[in-house]
């Protein structure tokens, strides 16, 4: 099977993905799946941008779409993002955690569950706490975790809660990020 | 968690529903697994279960810890005018035809505290089609049925409401449609007298009734693909020639058997029509 990335990102989130997601080769064998926290706003011009920047596809996740490797998917505003086992999307529009609609830590408990020790997650910056309990899974379920050097971040909350919460196994600044991932594949 | 226990949550979960549906008559052995398991973990935290088999033997003793549990996997957020450019492309695109019919029956199925409901309502008051139309809400939860048939909410949501209204092209005012007391707001006895809310659940029950509109928004997301399209197949049978389906924003047809049954009214706020003959 191959390995499956996913990324929580919050304030200054979109910066950091601009880094990180053209880094990555085109015949990559790895998906990426991205929670961005942005509000009810549409997901549309940014994802645009990123494709035109990447050689990965990017796109929003559709519910019960299948998950292929070479393609970034973003959740789409105001709804979860889980993963079924098969790899699978579901969406979701339960209660908001951590104030959050999509919510990083409802992505990573499911593709902890899903992906086990083919899972890497990352938490990038942020100024809120969701992802921690999330990356806490990662790691109970085998997966490796990366967190984004705080003293770096944007917002530096959300790396510092995820780093206090489960003793991530790297901490990366953005620029280390993607080459580490290359690595472990 | 050890590798043992992690794979006996994955064994144990089906039984757990499996006897669910022995007991109780509630199926979920066909809904989104990754849905189910978050649901399932977090009650099984909540109320200090060790393992899913405890809790198993709970829920086969216990009616009133079932009826809990309930509320746990029928996820009933909702609230008025959700994605206000529905409610736009249905007034400029679906009221139209409806204009053209004698008597107009409509199935809001899963309609939860009934917000949404009441939304329908209002807009085709606002299109003067209200008196021709019985409106049919159903959802298999009985507790949320009670608050929709009420009418009442409260009024710490209402900033939102307005604001979706607004935006969805309401023709008047949304506090013309309601009276305030008692910090809450009750929607106009012209609005619910036109609405049947009743028990009925998409899973184990038969068509409802033959309708020429269905809205079943946001409930699909929560069943795997076999069940989707089961449903879309009962949503099929029970609508007339011509009938309209109106599905979530992020809901699709995509992956059942019945996408050339219909065509796209507006394909980006899933509103489809039956083919006539199909
Ligand atoms: C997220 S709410 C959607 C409410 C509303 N339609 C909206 O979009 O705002 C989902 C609803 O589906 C109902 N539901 C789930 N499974 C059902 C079933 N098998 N039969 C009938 N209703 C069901 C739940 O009780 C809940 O009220």
């Amino acid at each position: 099977m191959n390995k499956v990335l996913v990324i929580g990102a919050s304030y200054g989130g979109l910066e950091a993905l601009k880094v990180i997601i053209p880094k990555f080769p085109k015949d990559i064998s790895l998906a990426i799946i991205v929670v961005l926290h942005i509000g009810e706003n549409n997901n549309d011009s940014f994802i645009a941008y990123l494709n035109s920047i990447s050689k990965l596809q990017v796109k929003e996740a559709e519910e019960k779409e299948n998950i292929k490797s070479g393609f970034v998917y973003f959740a789409p505003p105001n709804y979860h993002i889980l993963i079924e086992s098969g790899g699978i999307i579901s969406l979701s529009t339960e209660a908001k955690v951590h104030h959050s609609r999509p919510s990083i830590d409802v992505l990573f408990e499911s593709a902890a569950w899903c992906y086990k020790n083919k899972l890497i997650g990352i938490i990038l910056t942020g100024l809120n706490q969701d992802g921690a309990e999330g990356l806490k899974q990662v790691k109970k379920y085998g997966g490796i975790s990366i967190v984004e050097d705080p003293e770096r971040a944007i917002a530096s909350i959300m790396p510092l809660s995820a780093i206090y919460a489960c003793k991530p196994d790297y901490i990366l600044t953005i620029e280390d990020i993607a080459k580490q991932i290359l690595k472990l594949l | 968690m050890d590798q043992s226990q992690i794979e006996n949550i994955d064994i144990e979960i089906p039984l757990f529903l499996e006897a669910i549906f022995q007991k109780y008559g509630y199926d979920f052995r066909d809904y989104s697994k990754a849905h189910i398991k978050r649901r399932l973990m977090h009650r099984m935290a909540v109320s200090n279960f060790t393992t899913i088999s405890q809790m198993q033997d709970k829920i086969l003793r216990d009616k009133a810890f079932f009826l809990e549990l309930l509320e746990d996997l029928s996820i009933n957020v909702t609230e008025m005018f959700r994605d206000p450019d529905f409610y736009t492309a249905f007034r400029t695109q679906v009221v139209p035809s409806l204009k053209t019919y004698p008597f107009i029956k409509i199935w809001h199925a899963g309609c939860s505290t009934g917000e949404e409901v009441y939304s329908l309502a209002i807009v085709l008051k606002e299109e003067n089609l209200l008196d021709r139309c019985q409106i049919y809400a159903t959802d298999f939860n009985r507790k949320v049925l009670e608050i929709a048939k009420s009418g009442i909410y409260l009024i710490q949501n209402l900033e939102k409401f307005q604001r979706n209204y607004k935006n969805s092209g309401g023709k008047s005012k949304l506090s013309d449609h309601y009276t305030v007391k008692y910090g809450s707001i009750k929607f106009d006895q012209s609005l619910s007298k036109r609405i049947v809310f009743a028990d009925h659940n998409l899973v184990t029950d038969h068509v409802f009734a033959e309708v020429n509109l269905i809205l079943c928004r946001n409930v699909l997301i929560y069943f795997n693909r076999e069940l989707q399209n089961k449903v879309i197949k009962l949503f099929h049978e029970s609508l007339s020639y011509s009938g309209y389906l109106c599905l979530g924003t992020k809901e699709s047809l995509r992956f059942t058997d019945f996408e050339n049954n219909f065509t796209d009214i507006n394909a980006n706020q899933k509103i489809f029509k039956k083919i006539i003959g199909r």
